[in-house]
């Protein structure tokens, strides 16, 4: 079965519906999918719910969706660097479930495992335990998570083999991975496509069972905080 | 005189052994790692990253190579890279021996209060949760009292909680103190600030 695909919109054609829900990549605006984010907007669907760690900055990544009114409500644990997204969800227009950053990551882990749900410390006797079905193990506390089944996982890795093996780039692999494996159709942008035979099969960080569709494109991977140190200190 | 940020961090990173594999908050926990010394400390970046280097040098900056706040840093030679729910598999799992985090308030019983207030802008928790729930010891570095002049540390916390009965010390401005059964019990009081000051400055009930 032929996974590449010749641009972000190709690759998402016949995937999107209104009222579906993506878990996306990414965590700030380090290794987030920013050409299938593109090809969403311009597809013009809406009433999205997506599950991603944050929600971009106003004028790149998720926050270009939010921007054109596409998403209905987002998971994520951190919505900080967004004012279009406060001013949404202040308003009333916007639903908001926050997720703690590692229950968000194991929900996409479990759902991609076939995991219905999960006990975690995490959370417990805060208000993200509301409502939820607590159990003590050996004397702690747990709370119950469910595993998030997503209709669509759009991802961004370095490199992949045409088959969707995929390789990540030091920190810009994190929610990536997990996202991926939750998706019913998974959709990765790569910065390189190679030939089956030239990634070392023991270096594979996901393997392309994961992955349905591919594209390859130029990223503009944008930095959210530079913080260096002056050459004449070091 | 109470201690500035640096003292406190300098004071927070004496809580550090050697080999400890240990996740910094944002603020003056991230000034702990100008204070390690010798001592062989690894510190984590729960985005997934162990072994975080100091910020790049001009024109090095890799955007694929940042911390959890979001800023551009550096790899080691022993640094390991792995996604997020591997990462917070090592912090529920009690790999991570110490969490070194701000706050708002702590109570008396180990609450800890520190990602949101009800009717002001709401960021979120991103992993402080997760490392409260999960890590083997959180120590809590904070100014003792608010801008009003008002404990830090009290009996009951006020504010929505991160973690419930989770910190196990407190380094603030005036001193250091434990939460134990019963309040919290002071430790050591900060260069020329006296009990009864640290007391006079706290809510909480001191055992």
């Amino acid at each position: 079965m032929k996974k590449v695909y010749g641009s972000a919109a190709e690759a998402l054609d016949g995937v999107l519906h209104d009222g579906m829900l993506i878990a996306a990549g990414g965590f700030g605006l380090c290794g987030i999918p920013e050409l299938l984010i593109d090809a969403i907007v311009e597809s013009g669907v809406k009433d999205l719910t997506v599950a991603s760690n944050n929600a971009g900055v106003d004028d790149f990544g998720l926050g270009k969706l939010l921007a054109t009114r596409q998403v209905k409500k987002m998971m994520s644990s951190y919505v900080g660097e967004n004012a279009e997204f406060m001013r949404q969800y202040l308003a009333g227009e916007l639903e908001l479930e926050f997720n703690p950053q590692g229950t968000l990551a194991e929900r996409m882990r479990a759902g991609g495992a076939g995991i219905a749900g999960f006990y975690t410390r995490t959370g417990y006797g805060t208000q993200i335990g509301d409502g939820k079905e607590v159990k003590v193990f050996d004397g702690d506390h747990y709370i119950l998570e469910r595993g998030i089944f997503a209709d669509l996982a759009i991802v961004k890795a370095w490199k992949a083999d045409t088959s969707g093996n995929a390789i990540f780039r030091k920190t810009a692999r994190n929610f990536n991975p997990p996202a991926a494996m939750c998706g019913k159709i998974c959709v990765m942008e790569v910065e390189e496509i190679v030939e089956p035979g030239e990634l070392e099969p023991d270096h594979i960080h996901l393997p392309g069972i994961y992955v349905h569709r591919l594209i390859q494109g130029e990223h503009e991977k944008r930095i959210e905080k530079r913080t260096v140190r002056k050459r004449e200190d070091a | 005189m109470p201690w500035d940020r640096d003292q406190m961090a300098a004071r927070a990173a004496e809580e550090l052994e050697d080999g400890m594999y240990v996740n910094l908050g944002i603020g003056i926990p991230t000034l702990v790692a100008n204070y390690t010394g010798d001592k062989d400390i690894t510190l984590q970046s729960e985005n997934g990253m162990l072994g975080m280097g100091a910020f790049p040098l001009e024109g090095d900056e890799d955007p694929d190579l940042i911390n959890a706040g979001k800023q551009t840093i550096t790899e080691l030679p022993k640094t390991a890279y792995f996604d997020s729910a591997t990462s917070f598999g090592m912090i529920r799992g009690g790999k991570i021996a110490a969490a070194i985090l701000g706050a708002m308030e702590v109570a008396e019983n180990g609450d800890l209060a520190n990602w949101m207030i009800p009717g002001k802008l709401v960021k979120g928790m991103g992993g402080a949760m997760d490392l409260v729930a999960g890590v083997g010891r959180v120590i809590v570095v904070m100014d003792h009292t608010n801008k009003h002049g008002d404990s830090k540390l009290l009996k009951e916390c006020t504010l929505p909680l991160t973690g419930k009965g989770v910190v196990n010390r407190i380094i603030t401005n005036l001193g250091v103190l434990d939460v134990v059964e019963g309040g919290l019990k002071i430790i050591e009081c900060a260069e020329g600030v006296t009990e009864d000051e640290l007391r006079a400055a706290t809510e909480a009930t001191i055992v």
